[in-house]
This record gives C-alpha cells, structure tokens and sequence, in this order.
C-alpha cells in the first residue's frame, strides 16, 4: 500500500513520485481489499460461532444443569459431564504410555528404519476419520467381543484416535532436547534408558505435556467414534467397563437439538457451551506454553 | 531385554492399530466386497432388500431378496461437498495468510492468528450446531431462494431453493472446518521466506503486493497444495457437521448445488440403526465397506499431503543459503 506513494532519486538528484500504471495500482489495491476481506470473513464467523455459543450457552447453564442427571426431555448433564470426564481420562490413561513410547523411539532412534515406519504411520493415523475408527469399534469391540455399548470400547477408539497426536509431540518436544546433553550424558557413562528417562524426558516434559492436554481435547471434542461405541445413558456411569453404555456431552449436543422442545433445545446449548470452553481453554493455555517451550 | 527393545515394542502399538483397523474392516466387509463387486461405486441404489423374507444364497453369500448396494449418490455427494468447501477454504485461506503475514505487524499477527486458528479447534459437532441453528435458517429463509432466483438461467444455481439443507451448506461448513488449516500452514510459509526477497523485489519497483504475488506466493505454491489435500482429508471423512446440515439424501443424486445430499462418513452414522435390522447382516458389512473405502481415500490423500510437505521443507533448506 505504502508503494503506491514511492519516490525514486531522479536525474536532478531530487525525489520523484514513480509513475505506476493505474492498472497496477488497481490491482494492488484489490489485492490487499481482498485479503483483508477474507481474514475479515475468517474472524466475522468465528465470532459469529462464539456469540452463538456463549449467549445461548450461558443462558441455558443453570446449577440444575450441573448437578442432575438427565430425565426424559430435560433435567440436567450431570451424567454427561461424568461420562466425557471418564471416556476422556480412560482414553488417556491407555494412549499416553503408548503415544509417549512411540514418540521416544521416533526421536531417540530417528537412524533406524522402525522410527521412520512409525513416524510415516503416525501421520497416516491421523488421516483415518474419526467414524471409521468408530466404525471399526463397533465391528470389533461392540459385536465380534461382544462387549455391548460400553466404557472400554467408547475409550480404546478415542485412545487410537490420540495416539498419533501423543507420538508427534512427544517427538517434537525431544527434538528441542539439545544433543550435547545426550552426548554429555552418554560420556559419562550413562545407560540408554539412564539419558532418555533422566536427562531427556525430564527436559522435554512441559511439551509432552501440553501435547496430551491437546490429546484431551480431541477426545473431548470427538462425537463420530462414540456413537457407536459407547452409546448413550442418561444414569451415572455404573462402574463397569464392559456391557453398559454411558452419556458424554457432544450425544447431548446433537441428540437434544432435534428435540421439539426447549428444555431438551437448553441442554444442547449447555452441553455445546462446556465443551467448547473447555476445549479453547486447553487450546489457548497449549498455544502460550508451546510459545514458551519454543516447539 | 534390552530398554531399546521394549520401548520398540510398546512403540510398535501405533502402526499395529492401523494395520489391525484395516484388516478387520476388510474381513469383515469381505461378503459384501464380494456381493457388491466394482458395481458397488456406480451404482445410485441403497436397498436393504425385503426384509420379511427369507435369506437367500447368492455367490455363496447370504442377503435378503432384492437388496441391492450402490454409494453413487455418496461418491457424489462426498466428492461435490469437498469440492465446494476447498473452492471458498483456498482463496479465503490464501487471502487471509497474506493479510496475516505480510500487513499486520508483530504481537497484533499472533493474537489474531490464535483467534483466526482456534476455529480449527471448535469440535466438529458445534459446527453441526451452528450450522442447524444459525446458518440454515438464514440461508434457507433469505440466501437461496434470492440466488435460485437471480441466477435461475445459471445450470446448477437455478432450480428449487430447498429448506437450507443441502449440497451448498455443507460445503460452507466444510470449508469453515478446514480453512485455518489452509492458513496456518501457508502463513509459517510466508513468515518463513527470507526477506531479502522481498526487498530485492521491491528495490526494482515492485509494489509490496506485488512482491507477494509474483515471488512469494509462487515460491510457497508447494505448501499450499500439501495444506489443501490436508484440508481435502479432513472434508473427505467430516462426520458430525455434514450429518446435521446435509438433509441426508437417500439414492438421490444432487440436481442442484441445494439439493440435500449424504456423504459416506455421515451416511454410516445415519444408517447404521437400519441396517442393522437387515437379517443376513450385508447391510452392516456394506456400511464397513464404505467406511473401507473411506478409510483408504483419506489415507492415500493424508499420505500425499505429508509427503508433498516434507518434500516442500526439504527444498526450502537446501535453496536458503545465505
């Protein structure tokens, strides 16, 4: 933009304007118009989605909603707050050690061809849609080991489904790990499992442990792979891991919406509400610790 | 054992998952591979059959009489939808990288990148919300049927406006999932080129636009295609938002850009419920071969991307010398 004014050291020594072509001005113009019309776009629909989720969600969220449990076409989440808690913490508990592994191996062993069939495959994992894992949990888990509806399947496709976001930011996060620590270590004598449990993991921690939090919001976030497989209860979690189905907030989201009546309408928004700000929560906090960590 | 050996093994959970998804889809989905044949993909026909009759034995496969399976209608819908959502996701996401990169300085270019970005955040089913509550209604009530009249003698903008559902919003809503991806990506581009270019350009006359036209943009032309087919894999398998703002279409192929569709991702969860009440069981083993089939798309189009990037990466650190 600032160009359109230029100045260029004339034959006198003086400053002239350059003469540009108007057609040249004019479509530096539209360039920037339309540039900064579309990030305008960009940033009008998302305030459009927040304005429709905070209002609406802060309208509807009562202490009720918080504190019972679903009945018939309203009452409250109390349930699906239960069960998105523990699907998600589930999920976690079986992808963390396994994510964590494979993301050591891929940066601690980059030289060797397992870690590149990992790597390759991580982010292949990350391309399979979420439904079709769903799809794969019902086949298996729901019919073939005959589990029903349940907590251990709803967890172990969520589970594949944050594996791969795990293996990548552990991977990263070690790869900020200066090598003349490792080399250091290793010259005094230190063990493998010595420089990568003690010296490296404890440096690359506060990455590996935004990556999960991040991992913590997919599956908090995730609608597709449950239906399926976890099913839908308005009771709180009986305890079992196989053979009862449980409630988790984004079912409520899209079942209560369709509802023809307002009390069912409320819980929807509610639920799109808690999940919405959980999950930017974890978002926001994920984007200022990187920032820090530098990854 | 050794450490290194055991953290192989609990490394090697990863790649068995994915091997494990195929393969069981693909033993499962076997009879209806079978029975289906290359048909299955152009064939505009989802019939359970009778279902109040016996079984039958068909190539050694048990269905019920008359049940015929053909996802034409869903390649359609699934293809078109991504379509759209990539023709308004690239020029918006473009645009809104070079503003970000080039004309919004320092602290201001984060904060709005992060509020820009968080938009990839927002859970797939609080699209569908959006979508159902918000965006259907006005374009439904006010957009469409203005369009359908004003472009009437346009092929495929003319025609029945319908309710809002249909082909064209799940394209907008598309395109809204996967827009920052296409933004982030290529704005770390653009920051990342050197400035010497730039200056070099604008020292022969250039204007600052111009600049970013001619040079920078067709020296990160790689990143924007990687980001696309990244944006292209996430359409591809979209679930949730496409189920609430489709009108899940049933053998229809669209007739316009409102007509409702389905897509194969969203048709799984649509269907499941009835096709569970098919006794010989084809109707479930057909929805585990579309989901094969899904599945197989949207890797092969995740793997390129991922290959298209890293090439893209490699280039850049061998051409930046200085």
């Amino acid at each position: 933009m600032a160009s359109a004014s230029s100045t260029a050291l004339g034959r006198n020594g003086r400053r002239v304007p350059i003469k540009m072509r108007w057609t040249r001005r004019i479509s530096t113009m539209l360039g920037w118009t339309s540039c900064g019309l579309a990030l305008l776009t960009l940033s009008g629909l998302m305030v459009w989605i927040l304005e429709m989720v905070f209002v609406r969600g802060f309208s509807a969220l009562t202490p009720t909603v918080l504190t019972t449990v679903t009945q018939g076409r309203g009452g409250g989440l109390l349930n699906a707050i239960e069960g998105t808690a523990v699907l998600s913490l589930g999920a976690l508990l079986l992808a963390v050690p396994f994510g964590m592994a494979s993301g050591i191996y891929v940066a601690e062993y980059h030289f060797s061809h397992w870690a590149s069939v990992i790597g390759f495959l991580a982010d292949v994992l990350v391309g399979v849609p979420s439904i079709v894992m769903g799809y794969f949990g019902y086949v298996t888990m729901v019919e073939w080991l005959g589990w029903n509806f349940s907590v251990a399947a709803g967890a172990i496709v969520l589970a594949i489904i944050c594996l791969p976001y795990i293996c990548r930011t552990t991977e990263l996060a070690l790869k900020q790990v200066p090598g003349e620590i490792r080399e250091a270590a290793y010259a005094l004598g230190a063990s493998d499992r010595r420089v990568i449990l003690r010296i490296c993991l404890p440096a690359a921690l506060p990455g590996i442990l935004t990556g999960i939090l991040l991992a913590l919001a997919i599956s908090v976030g995730e609608t597709a792979p449950l239906l399926y497989t976890a099913g839908w209860s308005s009771f709180m979690w009986d305890g079992h891991l196989t053979h009862s189905p449980i409630g988790y907030l984004t079912y409520a989201i899209w079942t209560f919406i369709n509802e023809p009546f307002a009390s069912a309408n409320a819980l929807a928004y509610a639920a799109a509400l808690l999940v919405t700000g959980f999950v930017l929560l974890i978002n926001v906090v994920a984007r200022f610790t990187l920032k820090r960590t530098n990854i | 054992m050794r450490f290194r050996n055991w953290l192989a093994i609990l490394a090697g959970v990863l790649p068995m998952s994915l091997v494990v998804i195929l393969v069981f889809l693909t033993v499962y989905a076997w009879p209806a591979i079978r029975f289906n044949g290359w048909g299955f993909a152009f064939r505009d026909m989802w019939n359970l059959g009778n279902l109040y009759a016996d079984s039958v034995t068909s190539g050694g496969v048990s269905i019920q009489p008359g049940a015929e399976y053909g996802i034409l209608f869903l390649i359609a819908g699934t293809l078109l939808s991504t379509l759209i959502a990539l023709m308004f996701a690239i020029p918006v996401g473009a645009g809104a990288a070079v503003f970000l990169a080039e004309a919004i300085p320092g602290q201001l270019r984060t904060w709005i990148s992060l509020f820009v970005e968080l938009l990839a955040a927002i859970p797939s089913v609080v699209f569908g919300l959006w979508g159902y509550v918000v965006l259907i209604p006005f374009l439904g009530h006010h957009v469409f049927p203005f369009m359908s009249s004003t472009l009437d003698l346009v092929p495929f903008f003319g025609g029945p406006p319908g309710s809002g559902y249909g082909l064209l919003t799940a394209g907008i809503v598309l395109a809204m999932m996967v827009v920052p991806l296409i933004t982030a990506t290529l704005r770390d581009a653009l920051v990342s080129q050197p400035v010497a270019l730039k200056e070099a350009t604008i020292a022969l006359g250039a204007t600052r636009f111009e600049a970013i036209r001619y040079i920078l943009l067709p020296r990160t032309r790689g990143v924007l295609i990687g980001a696309t087919f990244l944006a292209l894999g996430r359409a591809l398998g979209e679930t949730m938002a496409v189920l609430m703002v489709s009108g899940n279409a049933l053998n229809y192929l669209p007739q316009n850009i409102y007509s409702p569709i389905s897509t194969m991702a969203a048709f799984i969860v649509s269907q499941l419920d009835s096709a569970l009440q098919d006794p010989s069981g084809l109707a479930v083993k057909s929805l585990a071969e579309i989901a094969l089939v899904l599945c197989v798309i949207s890797v092969a189009v995740n793997a390129a991307a991922r290959l298209m990037l890293a090439a893209w990466g490699r280039r850049l650190s061998t051409v930046e010398g200085a």
